[in-house]
């Protein structure tokens, strides 16, 4: 154990829980060892080849703490607290039964911790988290995923039954509260799982409840079951300091049905990876993005789509609105397995830079390996449309207000997909408020 | 209304207009024709302010206010309209709720209240009916996926709303069934009144079958080359631009 240790690499050598059962532990040390095996990515590595995590490696992040004091009302006034009905909430990874509000669940429908999940006393639930967690992410060659597992305790779990339709939605608000002037880190992790012919609607949020330096490394493990119909969110918004790498590994069974909407509108380092694999026939898949970014903020979102079987489509539109001097990159993979005829994959990548400093790195990424199939893609990166704006301002609507009208259309199109009342009016206004500041900072310029 | 003197346009780098005099008074309705070239288009869009259509001489005042110092928006408040020949397809931006920004943009500016919803869905029902508008283009992106009839009903349909005191038809019959045309037609005649004016830019005479102008004028060469009244329109119908040509110096040699 003493050798182990000391070949292990600083960030898992101490500090990592212990306990739970034996599988857990196992699963912490893989995700040490490979960790340390791997280190952190460079630029050199393909998958980061335009997002240094410099920054992140060369911190000093100190473990989140458990005890934060945030009240309820506190956390009633942060963004997106009332999102659904249903709110599971977990302070810097870690479940907090007090800020949650997850009573007149339907029967058999559990949503909570993941770590009394692992440690409950419902043999079901156990052997539904030993299933998946670890075996859905696969963090072989991922080391922000190894990292987190190194660190796998505890954070969100939402578990549907066979046959069951949710009506209500539920939420899962991650907060990372660093009341300390030290950055600290948190290893967030969740599990969603829905047993065939359910239905449910789950939304993830990611706020800071201070303007401090923290880093969120999130894994979500998502298990879509037979003719299941998973419509999940994701909203990041942390606050400016905020380094945020989030990874969701999604499973997707025969005719399931899984919709992804991504937002990201907060943090200064952001990173979002979504890797869906369709892994039955009929299976589809969705993954709607919007990101913003201004001032000196880089958001890059990754994404993987793996048609392992025939006959399934999917559909993938992200927009970028960038302003100042913020960076921006997208890298969209789709993979056809050789099995996989009949694939129709569509993707579309749109990005609108509203300054000359602003920038973004974009990139296709087609590996196709069967032969009957129909894949398109298509990138358009720059101002707004000249002709729009003049069409506009030629019905009497000035330069100013043609543009903002342009802007929110541009973003409308992903924010009309939101199928939560109450989440898609905070987005607005969320979206639209931290636009008209940067467009106030365009026009001063 | 509109007093045109001496107008000189670049595009693209040429030379398109190259002295254009023109004289647009209250209830009159003119016809703009010429061959392909003629500049005719670039005389609609340079007067709505098209950003790449450069006025590089000459002068333009409507209702005595100079014209060409006035932005595009600031043109369209003070009442001027251009029925484009190729609407721009806008998606994303509700139809319903762009014509209530445009047209309660002009209604401030002229300091007359606001519509609220309520007031302009009866209002935009019952002008969308005479124009033969289907309900559901109203809940549509502005053009998008529209037929090009739909696009040019869909102009007309928001010059009835603006009610512009000068129309500027930019080619507007190109590309109709004589079913759309009629329906065009009706829409700009039931705007004919003392207190405004019309201009046609068209290739064809057939439009003025339907729209019958006080005023025909011919362009060639960047140039007015010859005007009169309705019956030239007949004339250019059955003889073609071959005799107007003739003695004008073309655009290009």
């Amino acid at each position: 154990m003493t050798q182990l240790a000391e070949k292990l690499h600083p960030w898992v050598a101490s500090g990592r829980p212990a306990g739970g059962p034996r599988w857990l532990q196992d699963l912490r040390e893989r995700g040490a060892v490979t960790f340390s095996a791997l280190g952190f990515p460079t630029v050199r590595d393909e998958e980061w080849r335009f997002t240094n995590v410099a920054p992140i490696a060369g911190g000093d992040f100190e473990l989140g703490g458990a005890s934060t004091g945030l009240s309820p009302a506190r956390v009633d006034g942060l963004p997106y607290a009332a999102s659904a009905a249903h709110r599971v909430v977990v302070v810097n990874g870690r479940f907090s039964p007090e800020l949650s509000r997850v009573s007149g669940l339907p029967r058999g429908v559990t949503a909570g911790s993941l770590g009394a999940a692992i440690n409950g006393e419902l043999q079901a639930d156990r052997e539904i988290v030993q299933r998946y967690v670890g075996q859905l992410a696969d963090f072989n060659t991922r080391a922000f995923a190894a990292l987190n597992t190194a660190f796998l305790e505890d954070g969100g779990y939402v578990h549907v039954p066979d046959g069951l339709i949710l009506e209500d939605p539920i939420q899962i608000l991650f907060v990372s509260a660093n009341e300390t002037a030290a950055p600290t880190v948190s290893y967030p992790r969740c599990l969603i799982v829905l047993g065939d012919r359910s239905q449910a609607r789950v939304v993830e949020t990611y706020v800071s409840a201070a303007d401090a330096v923290t880093l969120t490394n999130a894994v979500t493990e998502v298990f879509v079951g037979e003719g299941a119909v998973l419509d999940h969110y994701k909203v990041q918004q942390e606050s400016e300091q905020a380094f945020h790498l989030g990874a969701m590994h999604v499973h997707a069974t025969r005719s399931a049905n899984f919709s992804s909407h991504s937002f990201s509108l907060g943090g200064r380092f952001v990173r979002n990876d979504v890797l869906a694999t369709l892994d039955g026939e009929g299976a589809e898949v969705t993954l709607n993005g919007l990101y913003l970014a201004d001032g000196d903020r880089l958001v890059d979102n990754h994404t993987t789509i793996d048609h392992a079987r025939p006959h399934c489509p999917s559909h993938e539109v992200y927009k970028g609105i960038l302003g100042g001097h913020a960076k921006a990159v997208f890298n969209g993979k789709i993979i056809v397995r050789q099995d996989a005829q009949k694939t129709d994959a569509k993707q579309t990548n749109r990005a609108l830079l509203l300054s000359d400093d602003a920038l973004i790195h974009t990139k296709p990424q087609l590996e196709i390996f069967a032969d009957d199939v129909k894949c398109t893609h298509g990138a358009a990166i720059g101002q707004l449309d000249e002709d729009a704006l003049f069409y506009l301002r030629a019905r009497g609507l000035t330069y100013y207000e043609a543009r903002d009208m342009l802007i929110h259309a541009f973003a409308g199109e992903i924010l009309e997909r939101v199928k939560i009342e109450p989440l898609k009016e905070e987005l607005e206004s969320q979206l639209y408020s931290q636009l008209a500041r940067d467009l106030a900072e365009v026009d001063a310029a | 209304m509109l007093e045109v003197k001496n107008l000189h346009v670049r595009a693209e780098g040429k030379e398109i207009l190259r002295g254009i005099d023109l004289s647009v008074n209250v209830g009159e309705v003119h016809a703009i024709m010429g061959p392909n070239g003629s500049g005719k288009s670039t005389l609609a869009r340079a007067l709505s302010g098209h950003p790449e259509y450069e006025v590089t001489g000459g002068t333009v005042l409507f209702d005595g206010k100079d014209l060409l110092e006035m932005d595009p928006d600031q043109r369209a408040r003070e009442g001027i309209f251009m029925a484009f020949q190729y609407p721009v397809e806008i998606a994303g931006v509700n139809n319903a709720y762009f014509l209530k920004a445009a047209l309660n943009a002009k209604r401030k500016h002229h300091g007359q209240p606001e519509l609220d919803a309520v007031e302009f869905m009866q209002l935009i029902r019952e002008k969308a009916k005479d124009l033969d508008i289907d309900q559901s283009m109203l809940s549509r992106s502005v053009n998008e996926g529209f037929s090009g009839g739909e696009k040019k009903r869909n102009e007309i349909f928001q010059m009835t709303l603006l009610e512009p005191t000068l129309a500027i038809l930019d080619e507007t019959d190109s590309g109709l069934d004589i079913d759309a045309l009629k329906i065009v037609a009706k829409g700009v005649n039931a705007m004919r009144s003392p207190e405004r004016a019309t201009i046609v830019v068209t290739h064809y005479q057939r439009l003025l079958d339907y729209i019958v102008p006080d005023f025909v004028h011919v362009l060639s060469g960047g140039r007015i080359v010859k005007s009169g009244g309705k019956e030239l329109a007949l004339e250019l119908e059955s003889k073609g631009y071959g005799w107007i040509e003739t003695g004008a110096e073309p655009v290009q040699a």
